[in-house]
């Protein structure tokens, strides 16, 4: 892994605006090159095969230069957005099912939200990727394997010897802190 | 809408991280349909998945990765099947209203005793889906059942050992529940349940008959 700067959430959120309003191809290698890796991982970690999260991943990427329209910044980080994507890719790819979806909130484009809201959601999505980063290993690793769907509670309960009871009471704890970290906004 | 009886944490961050079966995905997407409060916990649960992406270990893509992904977006081919979302149609949210390809009259209900009508909706295998019309004041036969089960209210009102449950609410139980459903007096009662085990009911009768309604 290098350590050089990766652009903030804001940023990200300019490039989703360059590719929705010019179809800018600058913006959208730019964010190919951080994201696809990270959902190339993601689909790994969840069982794929790596062929199948290449051509995957491509997928997602290409979804989302073709929903970009879509994305509300008020409503989802960039990564958050990507997440669900590639989170729908995968259910339809490795376990070739439908996925039920909620009614949208708004029918057809928006018009800008409050930038104000924007930029609520962008801090609140760093400091929700800091305190995940500083939960204790065990439940940080417990919540990553919930959200990797590499293996089900009582796959985990096996491989670890931990009862199924002390795993869901983990994951408890570990949100109980990610909630209290988002209540105190980081500090 | 006075929601009372909302989705847990459990099953909310289950759906979030697609892991649900099918049934139950459908009864949280018509729920968090009707529901402001577990919407927007759900989307706090999305955002986790988000900040766990961000954090995943990269694996290099292939060299050409880019332009295979710019000669698909060109190409214009679809690979997101997502049907567009559907509109509520009466008492059916959107999401229930696609499974059953309109509201309550477009579907084949058929009599499981006691005046209770099921239509079995599809789903993967995991687990199954079913609407239920229990008629004002009569009761679902008693019954256990071996795993989950989640029974999400869209007209009337049922009432069991453990509450009152009206318009919107959802009520989870797992097989150490025997309970009675019982339809309030008024109007009758319509529910979309999801079972991962089949019910098996107390009674002989209705037992024997479970394989042919595939109750």
């Amino acid at each position: 892994m290098t350590t050089r700067t990766q652009p903030a959430e804001g940023e990200w959120v300019a490039h989703m605006r360059r590719i929705r309003d010019d179809a800018d191809t600058a913006a959208f290698a730019e964010l190919f090159g951080h994201f696809a890796p990270r959902v190339k991982g993601f689909l790994m970690r969840s069982g794929a095969d790596e062929t199948l999260a290449e051509e995957c991943t491509q997928e997602v990427m290409a979804t989302l230069w073709r929903k970009s329209a879509l994305f509300d910044p008020a409503r989802a980080s960039v990564a958050t957005w990507i997440f669900t994507i590639a989170r729908n890719r995968r259910i339809d790819a490795l376990r070739r099912q439908r996925r039920p979806e909620p009614e949208d909130l708004h029918w057809g484009p928006e018009p800008e939200r409050d930038q104000e809201d924007v930029i609520a959601l962008q801090q609140e999505s760093e400091v929700l990727a800091r305190a995940l980063a500083e939960l204790p290993e065990k439940q940080r690793l417990l919540i990553e394997r919930a959200y990797f769907g590499d293996l089900t509670h009582s796959e985990i309960a096996a491989e670890t010897g931990l009862p199924l009871g002390t795993i869901k009471s983990r994951i408890r704890l570990a949100l109980e802190r990610l909630r209290h970290a988002m209540s105190r906004g980081g500090e | 809408m006075n929601i009372r009886h909302h989705l847990s944490d459990d099953i909310l961050m289950a759906y979030s991280a697609g892991e649900l079966p099918e049934a139950f995905g459908l009864v949280v997407a018509t729920h968090v349909s009707m529901c402001d409060e577990c919407r927007a916990r759900m989307e706090s649960f999305e955002a986790v998945g988000g900040a766990v992406l961000a954090g995943a270990d990269s694996v290099a893509m292939g060299k050409d990765s880019l332009a295979a992904t710019m000669a698909l977006i060109k190409s214009g081919t679809q690979h997101d099947k997502a049907p567009a979302p559907t509109r509520r149609a009466g008492i059916f949210p959107g999401p229930l209203a696609a499974y059953a390809g309109g509201g309550p009259e477009s579907l084949k209900w058929r009599r499981v005793g006691g005046g209770v009508r099921q239509a079995i909706l599809p789903s993967s295998e995991e687990a199954s889906a079913r609407l239920l019309h229990i008629p004002a004041g009569a009761a679902v036969p008693d019954h256990g059942h071996r795993g989950l089960e989640m029974t999400l209210v869209l007209q009337g009102a049922f009432r069991d050992e453990a509450a009152q449950f009206g318009p919107g609410d959802v009520e989870i139980a797992t097989d150490a529940d025997e309970h009675t459903p019982v339809a309030e007096p008024g109007e009758d009662c319509i529910c979309l349940a999801a079972t991962d085990a089949p019910l098996r009911f107390n009674a002989l009768l209705p037992r024997l008959a479970q394989p042919f309604f595939r109750i």
